[in-house]
């Protein structure tokens, strides 16, 4: 759709607004907004993650969440026993959530296809219901927990949070690209179309996948470390298979094997969720009106359009073609 | 072991070994005994024709020549490593590339795109993730040479997927070749092409054995009769004969087993 400095000022543009989000929205007393956007950010985060081997590697994993699950629950306890650093916490959390996404990986990659959809979720559920029983954390209920710090910066104020989760975000975009444009995305989108090939050209491709997977891991991790901070709060209902399920909506949503689809797919699903339950439709209320408390049925009718009318996602409809790069 | 005179044709061919070689290779599948008893030796240097009629066993042998299947029993060894239990990719890293009978290519790549993949599995640089491979253009320089050798030269830019059949097929054997193998195992190249795609493809083979021993499974017996130095022959997952092309086509027992028409016509 757009050529190629086209793209560029387009790209621009989005920056810049979203630089001056948090000032336009102090400025119209709307700090809630920032809030709700910070959110989107991190989420977008951890849907480019599950993209990453999605949507380049094949990989269509239904338990992403667990690693979302294991980056917050590792800031919460560290920040808990004490460490408020996010320069220790994040990194730990990461490096926790890359070396569970190993262990999963080792086991699921035997499998394709259903088979790994359901290997998936069954580690994803099977850390869910630890997290549920780790009582000295708050079980189900969940922990509260103070917000970590960084050195220069404010973390308790939301603004400085977004900024943060902004930076990170477009770092994660970058990482991808680069990733896919390399040889070692190169050969991951040949296995995704072509396993059998690749090995008979001596590609050992289960290593590929792994170190993927593994990749995809460590970054959701880090959402899920930025998430613990902002809500200040985790419990178990952060890995459970409907966050997974999240997870792959907002990818399909905003466009599988795009580099932008995560990130435009959280925002969209995340803004329709609390458009749906804070912003009252009088024509809809008055013909069903408890619809507010089924705010997914609307992101569900929307998801269905997307499927149906934009089989490459929201991202889709701005770009040709699917995830082929070009040299 | 010395070559014989009649073994010297059309290419220079001056390595004598034995660069594959099967022991008593036994495959079954329930009931089916679909090898047995294999043992077969190919010399380097050679392109050696294995025939027979459908469900003789040949892609079978294929299979676990390549690593795809593991024999039952029986041992296979390629130039002096014994590679019977061996994964499919380490038995290419040793030199052993196969093409297949259903067209396996990249269709969403390029052409250019497609070898590249061949020509970089050779290297051990496949974990880089950072450097932009568009600007890798040693990588894509032998990759155009070799698109150029297959004779897609003119095709490189095109999506794999959009080639006709018989340019596909080149590709398909192209990529095989393209992992700069010892052995190439090909089978059926020739399979669903028109006259003048097999004529292509005969001359690209002929061109190639100066530089690699293949391993020609084929039912066009023209082409095997023009490019074979020695032809085995398999009969229900048996190997009845290998000899020389002229004393294989005039076998009574080949013609009773398998060529029976072809031949008396």
């Amino acid at each position: 759709m757009f050529n190629q400095p086209g793209r560029a000022i387009c790209l621009l543009v989005v920056v810049a607004l979203a630089i001056l989000f948090p000032p336009l929205m102090q400025w119209g007393g709307n700090e809630y907004f920032i809030g709700i956007a910070s959110r989107m950010l991190i989420y977008g985060i951890a849907a480019t993650s599950l993209n990453f081997i999605l949507g380049y590697g094949g990989m269509v994993s239904f338990g992403h969440a667990a690693f979302l699950g294991v980056g917050a629950y590792t800031a919460a306890i560290l920040v808990e026993s004490g460490w408020s650093s996010a320069l220790i916490v994040w990194p730990l959390a990461m490096l926790l959530a890359a070396a569970i996404a190993l262990l999963i990986a080792l086991v699921s990659l035997r499998t394709t296809g259903v088979y790994f959809i359901m290997i998936t979720l069954a580690f994803a559920q099977m850390l869910y219901y630890i997290a549920v029983s780790m009582n000295a954390y708050g079980g189900e209920e969940g922990l509260n927990i103070p917000r970590v710090t960084i050195p220069g910066l404010d973390l308790e104020s939301d603004t400085q949070l977004y900024y943060v989760a902004f930076v990170l975000v477009c770092s994660v975009i970058y990482l991808l690209h680069r990733v896919i444009n390399s040889r070692f995305g190169r050969v991951l989108t040949a296995i995704s179309e072509n396993e059998a090939r690749m090995q008979a050209l001596g590609y050992k491709t289960m290593h590929f996948k792994l170190v993927a997977f593994v990749l995809a891991g460590a970054v959701a991790g880090i959402a899920g470390a930025l998430l613990a901070t902002q809500n200040s709060f985790v419990n178990p209902s952060i890995m459970h298979w409907t966050s997974s399920g999240l997870l792959l909506f907002m990818v399909i949503l905003g466009g599988v094997g795009n580099k932008y689809g995560g990130l435009i797919g959280a925002i969209v699903f995340l803004g329709l969720e609390d458009f749906a339950v804070n912003i009252r439709i009088d024509w809809l209320a008055d013909l069903y009106p408890n619809y507010s408390q089924h705010s997914l049925l609307l992101v569900g009718l929307v998801l269905l359009t997307v499927v149906m009318f934009a089989p490459h996602g929201i991202a889709g409809l701005f770009s040709k073609g699917g995830r082929r790069v070009s040299h | 072991m010395a070559l014989p005179a009649y073994f010297r044709r059309g290419a220079d061919v001056s390595v004598t070994d034995v660069l594959l070689k099967t022991i008593s290779v036994h495959k079954r599948f329930g009931g089916i005994a679909a090898t047995r008893n294999v043992s077969l030796e190919i010399l380097a240097g050679e392109v050696h024709a294995l025939i027979g009629p459908n469900g003789a066993g040949k892609t079978t042998l294929i299979a676990q020549l390549s690593g795809l299947l593991t024999p039952d029993s029986g041992q296979i060894t390629f130039d002096s490593h014994d590679i019977t239990d061996l994964p499919i990719y380490d038995r290419v890293k040793l030199g052993l590339a196969r093409s297949y009978q259903i067209t396996s290519i990249f269709k969403s790549f390029s052409v250019l795109d497609n070898i590249a993949l061949a020509v970089q599995a050779r290297t051990n640089t496949s974990y880089s993730v950072w450097k932009p491979i568009a600007s890798d253009s040693a990588l894509f320089d032998e990759a155009f040479a070799l698109t150029e050798e297959i004779g897609l030269g003119a095709r490189s830019d095109s999506i794999a997927g959009q080639l006709s059949h018989g340019e596909q097929r080149q590709l398909e054997v192209g990529l095989a070749l393209a992992t700069k193998p010892k052995l190439l195992l090909l089978d059926e190249p020739m399979a669903g092409m028109g006259p003048e795609e097999s004529e292509r493809l005969v001359g690209l083979l002929d061109k190639v054995r100066q530089q690699v021993t293949v391993l020609l499974v084929e039912h066009d017996m023209d082409a095997v009769f023009r490019l074979a130095n020695r032809v085995s022959v398999l009969v229900n997952g048996e190997l009845i004969v290998t000899d020389l092309p002229d004393v294989v086509r005039n076998s009574d027992e080949v013609k009773r087993a398998y060529l029976g028409d072809e031949v008396a016509s």
